[in-house]
């Protein structure tokens, strides 16, 4: 009995062992590019020094656990072997050691200064954000991101990151793409080998911005401004997604960043701010009512249908169908729509959407939904009624 | 049965089977639920069911019949001398760890307030590891009291950098020391003084009773429980006056939310407080109590000076500092 | 007129709803909180259901966080606490040699709120808006500004299991102080009451600062107040540090009992006595003294200041030690004693294992740098389920087979034991182990759908989590099983190896235990 246990033992201890080394040595085996792939089962090495750092940690610290693990196991797999009644063991009766007792307090506690010694230099890198090479303001919305490059000459440039992925993937109708979920409509580009620095904030509730293969998880908080940076020395996409609950679509906020060669970033930079251009030429533009609720119903679809609902009958928002608000003085509905309604769901849409598309939505809801205003407010109007509040 | 106690030990009364505590409990239920629905459909922020006004008043009425046959109850069992030595050790442990846990309650209040001046103001102004955030706020100075709210810094909630969670606006005047001149006309110096003596005079009041003086009880008691009640008055018009006067509110930033949370939560100690001690103080007309025996008083006392001890928390860190 | 203390239970319904018996109070926590279990898992298979495959098939991701938040809530409050409570109420009477609990009536109070409390949160799900839907942690300011109408439900009902709580902490508390018969020292007391007395102390330590931290919210809410806004001065951050004062020592709440039973069990089917008594009883109060001061490692990504990041790093990596002595002292005792597998003791070392694994990742989390990778991911939910599920309900399932035979006078079915163990052991690993790749591999927690990497591993953690279910079926059967039908059992000792002044009474233990107490060598 007892050695056909201890052979079961030592057979059982093979595949573990091998179990467990098969995590540890996946992580080398993988470049840092095909890290998102099936079946995955580690950290990845990353595209950073931090990163890097930081994976060395985690496997020490899993491999010094692994070790004390198989110690503490075996001992008792031992007893339970052996020490059994049925194989007719009497049991001893001592239930007390000093010396026994200090060591295993000891030889943890230095086990454990150990592990915190690289974990303390680690971390002390990770909070050195001094002497950037670029800095970008990164904004929390539900659900998506935005973001700010901070020009020293105050041309900053700005512009929201969505998940690409469809509906009709999500709900099953059309097939799944290869980064389903993990894409976004305009990712955030940086050059590689510089220190770019994140100044991490939101606009509504908590978020927190990950990206694994920087080896950065930070919350952005509504109200303060948190920092991280990272320096990754390869091009490529990385992808991450929103790391804190923040309501409905939490899952579905990916962030993507890409990383690419200096000359790349310099025209992407510069064809972002022509586009930044164009759009201050329309924003002096005047638009035909067809146009405008054209373009607004658009805007509409995309921005408040979640609340208010595709025919204006509310839901998480009010109805916006004969709503007094709307069918109201156009100020008011301006006022609302710039500044939403305190302490609601309802946000100030001013800062999200650029003086065209506010003047589009505004007046699409005016004239839609059974509500016929007839009346048109143009991005001009937009804008003189922001600079008179 | 009791013959077959061991000698010395006296057998531990176990109450009977007993409705009070599934009373007690519904009370509790139709209370909050009351409440919960009360509040829902009156503070403006979601139109909701009515009919929690009523609720909570049965709820309350409820919970206040139960909890005065509960003491009742105990108090009639006591009086009977079904209580041992070691069923009192039991009630007053039971009051000392309640008011530890009423002790935490405050701590969270006091951590707060410790968090948001020693550490939140700055970094919103600018100072210390996360001063980057003044980016969001700027133009706000941080002082305590907090007279502008970083909102209004940065010139109301159209141009914060974050959506819209409500209006804070800070207050016109504040309640802080205004410097020994203008001492003596500063209500909460008055209130410190009625508190502290209060304490003394329940003290005065439990040695009479332990020499079984009881006139002399009786009218230490009194003093007591109507200074607790001048302190309450007086609690309300400062109230009064900073809601109309200094437009202090509780939506006056951070400075009215912990100024009304802390000193609010502390006057509805008080009211509970003087009330026990109230109570305390008609039992005696009816002959309760004896120099040996008067843990009722002894439990109402100790949370008198636990009440007395929190509020010269308050004194130091929501008035003075 | 002592003479009603021989009487047997009342008969019907108001035997149970004016009771003052530990025993019923006790029985009666059990049966809520199994009740509770069940509500919870269900909760939790439906989860499981969303995330067998990627995209969005069964439920709503508005709905998905509400399953989310109740399944924490229900399984925190509503299974594991009272489970405990409800066992300290059945047991450590009967273990210090007292006739009851200190407070009788009290008790029956705090047992009688948490119904309420629980229909109260429950009932959220049929109200407008949802139920709560912003994660057990609740979290400002999805919690405050961005809360369903239901919110305030919720706080009250919160309220409302505080206040239970920490009335029974209390009763635990004056029941073990007062109680003990003559004889029984402080250092004599079984390992199960000295970690409850520890456990009470840390429920009125922190339940009310829970409540502070819900009253907080409501004035936020309704009243105007600015905790948590910046925009008034206050920090959305205040309410994290405030939650986890609350919520670190919360989870030894659920953790220290397990231990008590873990230590009681063990000797017994070792035959031998439990290693290292006095260092146990240390440890448990540095556990305790310890996770006062480690509450924001859970919030390593909040941006706190590096010398806070540090120091909470620091104190949480010395919890492993004082926990480290508890594994060793349980193993030792294993070592050389003369042991014997029923079910409780299976479950025993299902626990070591599991537990010390949930405890290792636990020491991983602690490292500040890497747990920027770890946070909010499914390395953390496989975690605090093998420390919650593989340690709680393990050794509740342990301690519900241990005592089964002391509380009905029947024997439990033996084989049926073993092969619930298995099963759930079987089905346990399925279900977490994948999580912690899942976890490594980028896959954030709290999400509804996932990204096609991750499919795999979702697919096996939830066919572990219905076999881990369906063993579940097997306990509540088994239990019923033996209430009904199983084999009388008249020795009062029951298991040849069992210790303690509860297997000193009769089999099944008379309604009331001693009246007159026992003396204590
Ligand atoms: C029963 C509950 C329980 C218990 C006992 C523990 C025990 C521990 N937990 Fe866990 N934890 C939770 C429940 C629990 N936890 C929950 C619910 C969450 C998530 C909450 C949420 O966000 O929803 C969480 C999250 C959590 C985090 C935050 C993760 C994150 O969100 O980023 C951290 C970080 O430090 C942590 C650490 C620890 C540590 C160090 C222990 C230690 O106590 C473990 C100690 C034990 C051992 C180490 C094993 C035995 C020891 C030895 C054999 C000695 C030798 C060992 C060494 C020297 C390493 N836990
Ligand atoms: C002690 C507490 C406890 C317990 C016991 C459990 C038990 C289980 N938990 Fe969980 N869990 C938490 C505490 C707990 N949990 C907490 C605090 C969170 C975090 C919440 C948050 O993020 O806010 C969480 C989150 C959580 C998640 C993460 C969700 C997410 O982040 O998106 C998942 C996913 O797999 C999960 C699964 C399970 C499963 C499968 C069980 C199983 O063990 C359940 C087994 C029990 C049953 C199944 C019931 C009994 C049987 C029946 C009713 C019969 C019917 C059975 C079948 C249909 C098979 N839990
Ligand atoms: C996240 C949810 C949400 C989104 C997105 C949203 N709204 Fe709203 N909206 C609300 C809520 C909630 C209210 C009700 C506020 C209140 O209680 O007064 C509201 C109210 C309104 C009102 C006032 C209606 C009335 O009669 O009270 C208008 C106008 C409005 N929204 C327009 C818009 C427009 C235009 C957009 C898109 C650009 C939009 N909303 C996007 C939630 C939302
Ligand atoms: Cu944004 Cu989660
Ligand atoms: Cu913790």
């Amino acid at each position: 009995m007892y050695q056909k246990a201890m052979r079961l033992y030592r057979l059982a201890l093979g595949p573990v062992l091998l179990l467990l080394s098969s995590i540890g040595s996946s992580a080398w085996a993988q470049g840092p590019t095909e890290w998102r792939h099936p079946n995955q089962v580690n950290m990845p090495v990353g595209v950073t020094e931090v990163s890097a750092q930081i994976h060395s940690i985690h496997m020490t610290v899993f491999w010094i656990c692994v070790a004390i693990g198989v110690a503490v196991f075996s001992t008792m797999f031992y007893s339970i072997l052996v020490h059994r009644k049925s194989r007719g063991y009497k049991p001893s009766h001592f239930h007390e050691s000093t010396k026994l007792e200090i060591a295993w307090t000891i030889v943890p506690f230095i086990i454990l200064i150990v592990m915190a010694v690289p974990a303390t230099s680690t971390i002390i890198a990770i909070y050195d954000t001094e002497d950037a090479d670029l800095d970008i303001l990164v904004t929390g919305y539900q659900w998506k991101w935005k973001y700010e490059y901070i020009d020293p000459a105050g041309e900053n440039i700005s512009f929201f990151s969505s998940m690409s992925t469809t509906p009709e993937e999500i709900a099953g109708t059309a097939p799944k793409g290869e980064n389903y979920l993990i894409e976004v409509d305009e990712p955030v580009v940086i050059p590689v080998n510089k220190k770019v620095r994140f100044l991490l904030t939101a606009n509504d509730v908590i978020h927190a911005w990950w990206v694994p293969e920087f080896g950065i998880k930070k919350d952005a908080i509504p109200g303060f401004i948190n920092e991280a940076w990272a320096r990754p020395l390869k091009t490529g996409f990385y992808r991450g997604q929103c790391a804190e609950l923040c309501g409905r679509d939490h899952g579905f906020m990916p962030v993507v960043v890409s990383v690419v060669e200096q000359e790349e970033y310099d025209s992407w930079l510069t064809a972002k701010k022509e586009e930044a251009a164009q759009i201050k030429e329309l924003m002096a533009k005047h638009f035909t009512l067809p146009e405008l609720v054209q373009q607004g119903q658009q805007i509409y679809n995309r921005v408040c249908v979640a609340c208010h609902g595709p025919n204006g009958e509310g839901g998480i928002g009010n109805a916006l169908a004969k709503s007094a608000i709307v069918t109201g003085a156009l100020d008011e509905t301006l006022d609302t729509v710039v500044h939403g309604v305190p302490g609601t769901a309802m946000q100030a849409f001013g800062g999200q959407l650029n003086d065209v598309e506010l003047a589009a939505v505004t007046t699409y809801i005016r004239n839609s939904f059974g509500n016929n205003m007839g009346d048109m407010t143009q991005p001009v109007d937009v804008f003189n009624f922001k600079k008179g509040q | 049965m009791a013959e077959q106690t061991t000698p010395g030990h006296e057998p531990y009364y176990v109450p009977e089977r007993s409705k009070l505590a599934i009373m007690a409990a519904l009370g509790l239920f139709l209370s909050v639920f009351g409440a919960a629905t009360f509040i829902n459909s009156n503070s403006g922020k979601f139109s909701d069911a009515g009919g929690g006004g009523w609720l909570l008043t049965i709820g309350i009425a409820v919970f206040i019949a139960v909890l005065f046959s509960w003491f009742r109850t105990t108090i009639i069992e006591n009086r009977a001398g079904m209580n041992s030595a070691q069923v009192r050790r039991s009630y007053v442990l039971g009051m000392q760890w309640f008011i530890f846990s009423e002790v935490m309650f405050f701590a969270v209040f006091f951590g707060s307030l410790y968090y948001v001046r020693v550490h939140v103001g700055p970094w919103l102004s600018g100072a210390g590891e996360k001063g980057v955030t003044t980016l969001l706020w700027s133009g706000f100075n941080f002082e305590w009291p907090l007279m502008q709210t970083p909102q209004e810094a940065v010139g109301g909630v159209a141009n914060q950098m974050m959506a819209n969670n409500g209006v804070f606006t800070g207050p016109e005047r504040n309640l802080a020391f205004p410097g020994f001149k203008e001492m003596f006309a500063w209500l909460p110096l008055w209130n410190t003084v009625i508190l502290l003596s209060s304490s003394f005079t329940v003290h005065v009041a439990h040695h009479a009773l332990k020499a079984d003086q009881r006139k002399k009880f009786t009218t230490w008691l009194l003093i007591t429980v109507a200074l607790g009640f001048i302190f309450v008055a007086l609690q309300a018009v400062e109230y009064y006056e900073a809601y109309h006067h200094y437009g202090l509110k509780l939506s006056s930033g951070i400075y009215g939310t912990t100024f009304f949370m802390l000193t609010g939560f502390h006057g509805v100690h008080v009211i509970i407080g003087a009330t026990m001690l109230l109570v305390q103080l008609l039992r005696t007309f009816k002959g309760h109590f004896t120099a040996e025996d008067h843990f009722g008083f002894e439990a109402a006392s100790w949370y008198w000076h636990f009440v007395d001890v929190v509020w010269v928390g308050l004194f130091l860190f929501v008035y003075i500092l | 007129m002592d003479a009603h203390a021989h009487h047997g239970p009342a008969k019907g319904l108001t035997r149970w709803l004016f009771t003052t018996n530990h025993k019923d109070i006790g029985t009666m926590y059990m049966w809520f909180s199994f009740a509770m279990f069940i509500l919870g898992g269900a909760f939790a298979m439906i989860i499981r259901a969303e995330l067998f495959q990627p995209g969005l098939q069964m439920v709503n991701p508005e709905f998905f966080n509400q399953m989310l938040t109740l399944h924490g809530l229900v399984m925190v409050f509503g299974a594991i606490m009272p489970a405990f409570v409800g066992l300290a109420n059945y047991m450590i009477p009967m273990m210090i040699g007292a006739p009851d609990m200190a407070l009788p009536r009290m008790n029956n109070w705090s047992f009688w709120i948490l119904p309420f409390a629980f229909a109260m949160l429950v009932s959220t799900l049929f109200m407008e808006g949802g139920s709560p839907n912003f994660g057990w942690t609740f979290y400002a300011p999805l919690s405050t500004t961005y809360a369903p109408p239901s919110v305030t439900f919720f706080i009250f009902s919160i309220h409302i299991m505080g206040m239970s709580s920490i009335m029974g902490a209390i009763n635990i508390i004056a029941t073990v102080i007062n109680m003990r018969a003559p004889g029984m020292t402080y250092m004599k007391m079984p390992m199960f009451v000295w970690t409850w007395l520890i456990t009470a102390f840390l429920l009125v330590a922190v339940m009310p600062v829970l409540a502070g931290a819900v009253t907080m919210m409501l004035m936020d809410i309704h009243f105007g107040t600015s905790f948590f806004s910046a925009a008034g001065g206050g920090d959305p951050v205040l309410f994290q540090h405030v939650f986890w004062f609350f919520g670190h020592p919360e989870v030894y709440i659920v953790i220290l009992p397990a231990f008590g039973v873990v230590s009681q069990i063990i000797p017994t089917f070792a035959r031998k006595p439990l290693f290292g008594y006095d260092s146990m009883v240390y440890a448990t109060a540095s556990i305790a003294f310890l996770s006062f001061l480690v509450w924001a490692h859970h919030m390593f990504t909040v941006g706190m200041p590096i010398a806070g990041e540090l120091f909470f790093m620091y104190a949480t990596l010395l919890i492993a030690v004082p926990t480290g002595v508890k594994v060793f002292n349980w193993v030792t005792t294993m070592f050389r004693g003369s042991m014997t597998f029923e079910t409780p003791m299976l479950f025993c070392i299902g626990f070591i294992i599991l537990f010390t694994i949930g405890g290792f990742t636990g020491v991983m989390l602690a490292i500040a740098p890497a747990d920027f990778q770890y946070h909010d991911s499914y390395f953390v939910v496989a975690h605090f389920h093998y420390v919650m599920v593989a340690g709680a309900v393990f050794s509740m399932t342990a301690a519900i087979y241990y005592w089964l035979p002391k509380w009905t006078g029947k024997m439990y079915d033996e084989t049926l034991g073993k092969t619930q163990f298995w099963i759930a052991f079987i089905g346990f690993n399925l279900a977490f182990f994948p999580q912690h790749f899942l976890g490594l591999a980028g896959m954030p927690r709290r999400i509804p759908d996932y990204a096609l990497q991750f499919t795999n591993f979702n697919m096996l953690s939830s066919i572990g989590a219905f076999i881990y279910g369906g063993a579940q079926v097997l306990l509540g059967f088994n239990v019923i099983r033996t209430i009904v039908a199983g084999k009388p059992v008249n020795d009062p000792k029951v298991w040849d190896g069992a210790q303690g002044l509860e297997w000193t009474l009769p089999t099944p233990a008379p309604y009331h235990t001693f009246t007159t107490p026992p003396e204590v060598k």
